[in-house]
């Protein structure tokens, strides 16, 4: 068994169909680029791993262990939930950090605040535990280049930088896998590159990814499988390298096509 | 009557003036925040009622509603109920209430989708997203509106006269019996003073806000 496995997820909104049955696996370390055009269901997709949207049917396994079942999914407590949600993290196209928070406290303050309310610990405890939080925000936020701005607020640094903080955050609560959903697509031309890096350097630390995204070049570059969604299925799915250059659906050959005219 | 005199019968009403008006904060800010959770509920009847009762409580004068509050127990028990003063608050507090509800809905329902999801994804719970992240950018976002409401309720205390309470403006009418007027419009030096200690009030706490951008 793969260390994630997605089986048949189905989603509509009303009467649209936006999945219609999403397959696929992926292996621990390995990186996932979901393509496609916008309305494909690639954004849905990344939802319903991470229980943003209930699933209408389909399972999602980490590790062997059965996350997400969508005919269960209405009986889960609201901790169950919450746990669940940390299997999977997410970085938003809008990056969403909180405004009224610096940069240190948006990595810290859900880990902190899971420490203050678990009441199996001592006060002592729980001051050790939100010491070493603050320490790993430190260390993450050196990682992704922004010890200097831990202090800044968030109307205070670039997009590029908002983003890279937004990501730290995510890593703050160690998830299984973590999820990007275009992480690049609100950001000007020229902050994409110090995103990206980020995101190259985190491959390089064997972490399992998935990143929905519009760069090509990056998808082929950084992916180690790569997924094409049309019509809330998956048209073709593949190694990077064989799916660029050697595309066998019409509709990816099309889609191909199309991202290349843009220059 | 001199100078002195006046300014202190007008300081004693205007002491009713600022109970009213403190009062009515204490109650209507928390009651209003309630009343806008009862207007954003996705349980339809809940949110059907709350609309409802605002817009009765929007569409009566306040005059009216002191005269409801003061004499309908009375008229339909025998006896009153509430106090000059206690039917006062709670009249004001109900009314200040429901346009606070609507500054605050306004202010809840602005917040991006966004930030709620982020906080779902960090596995924050409910309660955590809305006093942690979402209550901070409300309250922000509605310094400028209820600076308006709070200072349209200092000068709405001069209803409470209608059910016979000592306020400011009551005290000045009574000492148009004795045939002076001028302290009628001397009144006004009061409302101003205090309107302007609470626009400099309003400013300062904007500028505390404005640390961050929402």
């Amino acid at each position: 068994m793969e260390f994630l496995e997605v089986q048949g997820i189905y989603k509509s909104f009303g009467n649209v169909e936006v999945l219609r049955g999403i397959d696929f696996s992926l292996s621990k370390g390995e990186v996932l680029s979901i393509i496609g055009s916008s309305g494909s269901g690639k954004t849905t997709l990344l939802r319903c791993l991470n229980l943003l949207e209930k699933a209408d049917a389909g399972t999602i396994s980490v590790n062997g262990e059965i996350i997400i079942d969508a005919k269960e999914e209405d009986s889960y407590t609201d901790k169950e939930i919450r746990d669940k949600r940390l299997r999977m993290g997410l970085v938003f196209q809008q990056f969403n950090l909180f405004p009224q928070y610096n940069v240190i406290d948006n990595l810290t303050l859900a880990p902190k605040l899971r420490v203050k309310e678990d009441k199996s610990l001592t006060k002592e405890e729980k001051a050790e535990k939100i010491e070493a939080i603050i320490k790993e925000a430190e260390e993450l936020l050196a990682s992704v280049g922004l010890s200097d701005k831990a202090k800044s607020y968030p109307c205070e640094i670039s997009g590029g930088q908002q983003q890279r903080v937004a990501i730290a955050r995510a890593l703050m609560l160690k998830p299984d896998i973590l999820c990007f959903d275009e992480p690049t697509s609100a950001l000007d031309p020229e902050l994409t590159g110090e995103v990206l890096r980020v995101i190259k350097e985190l491959k390089s630390g064997d972490r399992t990814m998935i990143i929905v995204t519009h760069e090509m070049e990056f998808a082929k570059n950084v992916s180690d499988k790569v997924i094409f969604m049309a019509d809330g299925v998956i048209e073709e799915m593949g190694e990077p390298n064989q799916m660029f250059s050697n595309p066998k659906s019409e509709k990816l050959k099309a889609f191909l096509q199309k991202s290349d005219e843009k220059f | 009557m001199t100078f002195w005199q006046v300014t202190l019968n007008l300081l004693d009403g205007f002491g009713m003036t600022c109970a009213i008006f403190a009062l009515t904060l204490v109650f209507a800010l928390p009651l209003g925040l309630i009343i806008s959770f009862g207007s954003m509920s996705k349980f339809k009847p809940l949110k059907a009622v709350v609309r409802v009762f605002v817009w009765i409580i929007r569409g009566v004068p306040l005059m009216l509603q002191l005269f409801i509050v003061f004499y309908l127990p009375g008229f339909l028990f025998g006896s009153p109920i509430f106090n000059r003063f206690t039917a006062t608050i709670i009249a004001f507090s109900i009314n200040y209430a429901c346009y606070f509800s609507e500054i605050y809905r306004a202010g809840i329902e602005a917040i991006p989708r966004g930030q709620i999801e982020a906080g779902q994804v960090l596995g924050m719970t409910r309660f955590q997203i809305f006093t942690r992240i979402t209550l901070m950018q409300v309250i922000k976002r509605i310094v400028p509106p209820m600076g308006n409401e709070i200072i349209t309720l200092v000068k709405d205390t001069a209803l409470a006269r209608v059910i016979v309470v000592v306020e400011i403006l009551f005290v000045a009418e009574e000492l148009m019996a004795h045939a002076i007027i001028w302290p009628l419009f001397y009144t006004a030096v009061f409302y101003l003073a205090f309107v302007g200690v609470l626009t400099l009030l309003f400013g300062w706490f904007e500028k505390k806000l404005s640390y961050y951008k929402v």
